[in-house]
């Protein structure tokens, strides 16, 4: 058992966890935060997408212990309570949702994507979401809600 | 929406002669929630990750189960040996089939399906018994530990030689791998050919392919002692889970209660398997009397689920020279792999669609489905369509490449029209026959003929590479700025809506208004990630003149809603959204009882619904919604109902395939444009069309997106996507080798929906989801056909099917149909 300290959707926190499991896991079933989910475990879904350090990761190809003093952004800390973050309003006003298991992943794609680019192209967007697999939506309607969110976040 | 565009039907009304021969009244009602974008019910939960899918449930106690399988294809099993484990403190409880006290067998159609194979192994998804603790990974390293003694027996992969005599029997019992053979017999197939100045005949193949959900099966079983089991997980038709559950664990139905965790996609996926996986967590939990979960991975998800039928398709058409189809011999083997699960239904669609939505006096149809020890197939979003439109939609282009006609006028001569008599007999009435509408508005959209021509012409001489050669000379080399060609390709079809004569075809809808104007919702049907609650909250929405935050769709349960029937064949917004209606339809009629009375109204004074208001015709408000429903509390009014939606009666003789087979059709175009590498054959897709009449368009943002998932499936199926079996093994058991598109991977998709009229579905709706990715694959393998002047005959257009036109594979891979 090893502790860890690190900043998980803006608080310090620690756990006590095993060091060989997955961060997905330590997400998923030691802290509750089911956001998260598993698609492959192997790194080829991004359905398991989460923030570290600002960076979009897949948390199934990460190990627990190296997210020590990192800060982690999950699904859960996007929202501020009941009032979505612009990238997911427009993903519900432009229909980017359909069974919505990859739902929480494009959300946090987009968000690295705009928190570091904030306009990019359709390519870009392309780009950022490549590592994400949606079977439903044909990443139409996805594609459509980041570029929206661009938009509006540029011009706030 | 920029790109999409709502037809209306009266916007043809000039142009169009089928419109005019049908000489129905083509007005519409003018809809206030219907057709516009309404945010889908279940959104906020899911873009914050609150939404709970069957693995985010938890409970106390909780166990998990762990699968015990062999690696082989087929073997008999001659004894397990637990004894390593039994002294193992993390193994709960080891479960067999002793353990089962109901059906050892399972099915949707046939009970050939064991729960636990203990005796025989006849595919590698098959599953001998499962260990039941706490800790999956213990559980895992502990199946290694069990002896398990088998003699491998032949194993048969190739469904050409399911029938042959000296066949080995993949189920003994039953006497014959033959599954189901499907005779479609109509005129005179003799005198059709020798009426007809030419004949083509050809062979098409198509390939296994994997749902590919990205969420992998779930489910958790929780006992509840003399009242029996709960059961929650990813399970696409929670009525047929019931069904199996129940007669595996020998309860009665109403002591079985299902709940449908949020389903993070099926495409028809998630039946079969899930009642399979249910029934075994319900039979550990009984047993231990804990909750136990189980989890698949993605390797198991793609090892045990079914997949898309492989088909062999002959085609023999003979025509006339002047374009028109006189006989069509159609012979289609399907592999159905290790189990019958749904083999039936899916290839009835194909028999009744196999000719192609076109006129055909004499036709001659048989198609098979057989076992083998492959992995087995079921119900796929398209279910039996998709093999058939690629082989008769790339027929259609041969046709006219013969005649020297083009795509357009083959489909115009031969396309059903209204009055039109199918290959099975039907005539088409009472409805808009859309099929040359859609042919036309996609035609003209895309400027198909002048861009067909021009690619057509445009071609380079496709290099024919001599492969016995392993040095190329100079002149084999393709010109630079000659390497990428375009193409345009097209391909139409119809489709019958909802079951047909494959079942009774009735949906429930229970509708609760609350005193405050609120309401509960629940259909038995269930959703699959397509927005069917949205779109029922519609319905209710615009009966109603409330708007749909008024409405509170509950959780799909076994025990609240009748069994409505199966989630499938594109028939949730017409069978589901008919019971809606239905539901809606008795409350208003009790509310405006009401209003008649206490406002002294004459009978044949009309009351509107609108705006969470109640108005007479003359615009003057009575009341709003929210006080009607606490006026009609008080007066004792009950507020809640159940809504039911009958189908109307088809027919069917299954020795001569004819009868009425579906009550209703819908018609569907893609037009799809595409550049192709000729160095490479590497696919680009820049553009598909995809134009639908889905009858009214209730949920607008929900149809557009059927049609872009739909579509981006359907080039999926048309490009890459294909799962091999190396001696009945699958080679690509994770998204590394399982290949589906990416947003990089496809181009623009334009959706147009023509609203063709419609007498049954609410307000005329009818079915979308699976029309729209049954014909992607034929047009873009006519799109590549017409880029470089070579025909394809076997799907998926991947690279080296489209540089090589053949399959590049090891010696014993078998790719779907082909050897
Ligand atoms: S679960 Fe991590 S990438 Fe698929
Ligand atoms: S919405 Fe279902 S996988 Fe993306």
């Amino acid at each position: 058992m090893i502790s860890l300290k690190f900043i998980l959707n803006g608080k310090q926190v620690t756990v006590e966890t095993e060091p060989s499991i997955r961060l997905l896991d330590l997400l998923r079933a030691k802290l509750n935060l089911t956001g998260t989910k598993e698609g492959c475990g192997v790194g080829e879904c991004g359905a398991c997408t989460v923030l570290m350090n600002g960076k979009a990761v897949n948390s199934c190809l990460i190990l627990a212990a190296q997210i020590e003093g990192s800060e982690i952004v999950t699904i859960e800390g996007i929202a501020n309570g009941n009032e979505l973050h612009p990238i997911q309003k427009n993903f519900l006003k432009y229909g980017a949702v359909q069974c919505g298991f990859c739902s929480p992943a494009m959300v946090l794609s987009a968000y690295a994507l705009l928190e570091e680019n904030p306009n990019p192209t359709e390519e870009e967007i392309k780009d950022a979401i490549a590592g994400n697999l949606c079977r439903c939506t044909g990443y139409k309607q996805i594609i459509e809600a980041i570029n929206e969110s661009a938009k509006e976040l540029t011009t706030r | 929406m920029k790109n999409l565009k709502i037809i209306n039907v009266r916007f043809f009304a000039q142009t169009s002669s089928v419109l005019r021969m049908t000489g129905r009244e083509l007005m519409k009602k003018k809809f206030s929630v219907v057709g516009t974008n309404v945010i889908r019910e279940d959104g906020f939960d899911k873009v914050t990750g609150r939404a709970k899918f069957a693995d985010d449930y938890k409970f106390d106690g909780m166990l998990h189960a762990v699968m015990l399988r062999i690696p082989e294809t087929h073997a008999k099993i001659n004894s397990i040996n637990y004894l390593e484990i039994e002294n193992d403190a993390s193994i709960i409880s080891i479960i067999t089939s002793a353990d089962i006290p109901g059906s050892k067998k399972v099915g949707m159609i046939k009970n050939d399906q064991p729960i636990f194979c203990d005796e025989v192994v006849v595919t590698p998804g098959d599953v001998l018994a499962m260990l039941v603790g706490e800790d999956v990974s213990r559980l895992r390293s502990a199946l290694s530990k069990i002896k398990i003694d088998f003699s491998p027996l032949p194993v048969l992969t190739d469904p050409k030689k399911s029938l042959e005599p000296d066949a080995i029997l993949i189920h003994p019992e039953l006497g014959s791998n033959l599954i189901i053979h499907h005779p479609l017999r109509k005129g005179n197939i003799e005198k059709g050919f020798d009426e007809s100045d030419q004949i083509i005949e050809q062979t098409y193949t198509t390939q296994l392919i994997e749902h590919a959900y990205i969420e992998p099966e779930a489910v958790i079983a929780i006992p509840l002692g003399v009242n029996g089991v709960k059961i929650i997980g990813s399970i696409q038709n929670p009525f047929s889970a019931r069904r199996i559950i129940a007669a595996v664990v020998n309860l009665p139905l109403d002591k079985v209660q299902v709940i449908q965790a949020q389903l993070g996609g099926s495409f028809g996926g998630k039946d079969d398997i899930m009642c399979i996986l249910s029934a075994r967590a319900a039979v550990a939990a009984i047993k231990v009397n804990r909750p136990v979960k189980i989890r698949y991975t993605r390797e198991e998800s793609i090892l045990e689920s079914y997949k898309r039928h492989p088909y062999i398709l002959n085609y023999k058409v003979g025509f006339t020279n002047s374009g028109k189809i006189k006989a069509m011999k159609i012979d289609i083997l399907a592999d159905g792999g290790a189990y019958c699960s749904m083999s039936p239904f899916v290839t009835w669609r194909s028999v009744v669609q196999a000719t192609g939505p076109y006129e055909v006096e004499n036709v001659h149809t048989d198609v098979r489905a057989v076992y083998t020890n492959n992995p087995y197939t079921g119900a796929m979003r398209g279910f039996g369509s998709p093999q058939p439109i690629f082989a008769n939609e790339s027929l259609m282009d041969e046709i006219a490449l013969k005649l020297g006609i083009t795509p357009y006028e083959v489909r115009k001569i031969n396309g059903l029209k209204a009055g039109s008599i199918t290959a099975t007999g039907q005539k088409l009435q009472n409805h808009d026959v859309n099929l040359l509408t859609v042919l036309n508005v996609a035609a003209k959209d895309t400027d198909f003929l002048n861009k067909w021509k021009k690619y057509k012409k445009d071609k380079s001489i496709v290099k024919k590479y001599d492969f016995t050669k392993s040095v190329f000379n100079d002149s084999q080399f393709i010109e630079p700025d000659q390497l990428i060609k375009k193409g345009i390709g097209l391909a139409v079809s119809y489709r019958g809506c909802s079951l047909g004569a494959e079942g009774i075809d009735a949906a429930a809808c229970y509708l609760s208004f609350q005193n405050d104007g609120t309401a509960y919702l629940l259909s038995g049907l269930a959703e699959n990630g397509q927005g069917l609650r949205t779109t029922f909250s519609i319905i209710v929405a615009e009966e109603l003149g409330i708007t749909t935050d008024n409405i509170f769709y509950l959780e799909t349960d076994t025990s609240r809603v009748p069994d409505s029937g199966p989630t499938v064949a594109s028939r949730a917004t017409l069978m589901g959204g008919g019971a809606v209606k239905n539901a809606a339809e008795i409350l208003r009629g009790r509310f405006e009882e009401l209003i008649q009375e206490e406002w002294k109204l004459k009978s044949e004074d009309e009351i509107v619904f609108r705006d969470n208001k109640i108005l007479t015709t003359d615009n003057r408000s009575l009341i709003t919604f929210k006080d009607l429903c606490k006026l009609a509390a008080s007066r004792g009014i009950n507020l809640s109902t159940i809504g039911w939606y009958k189908s109307p009666n088809v027919d069917w003789d299954e020795h001569t395939g004819q009868g009425d087979a579906y009550f209703t059709y819908v018609y569907g175009c893609q037009i799809a444009e595409v550049s192709v590498n000729l160095g490479t054959g590497e696919v680009y897709l820049d553009k598909i069309t995809a134009v639908h009449d889905p009858g009214t368009v209730i949920n607008k943002l929900g149809a557009e997106g059927q049609v872009y998932g739909g579509v981006t499936q359907g080039a999926g199926y048309g490009m890459l996507e294909e799962v091999t079996t190396e001696n009945g093994l699958i080679r690509e058991l994770n998204f590394d080798q399982y290949l589906i598109l990416t947003a990089k991977d496809i181009g623009e998709i334009k959706p147009i929906f023509v609203e063709g009229k419609e007498i049954y579905g609410p307000w005329g709706a009818k079915s979308l989801g699976e029309p729209t990715l049954e014909l992607t694959a034929a047009a873009i393998s006519n799109a590549v056909s017409n880029a470089t002047g070579n025909r394809f005959f076997n799907l998926p257009l991947n690279l080296e099917e489209v540089l090589l036109g053949k399959k590049l594979r090891p010696v014993e891979v078998k790719r779907g149909s082909l050897r």
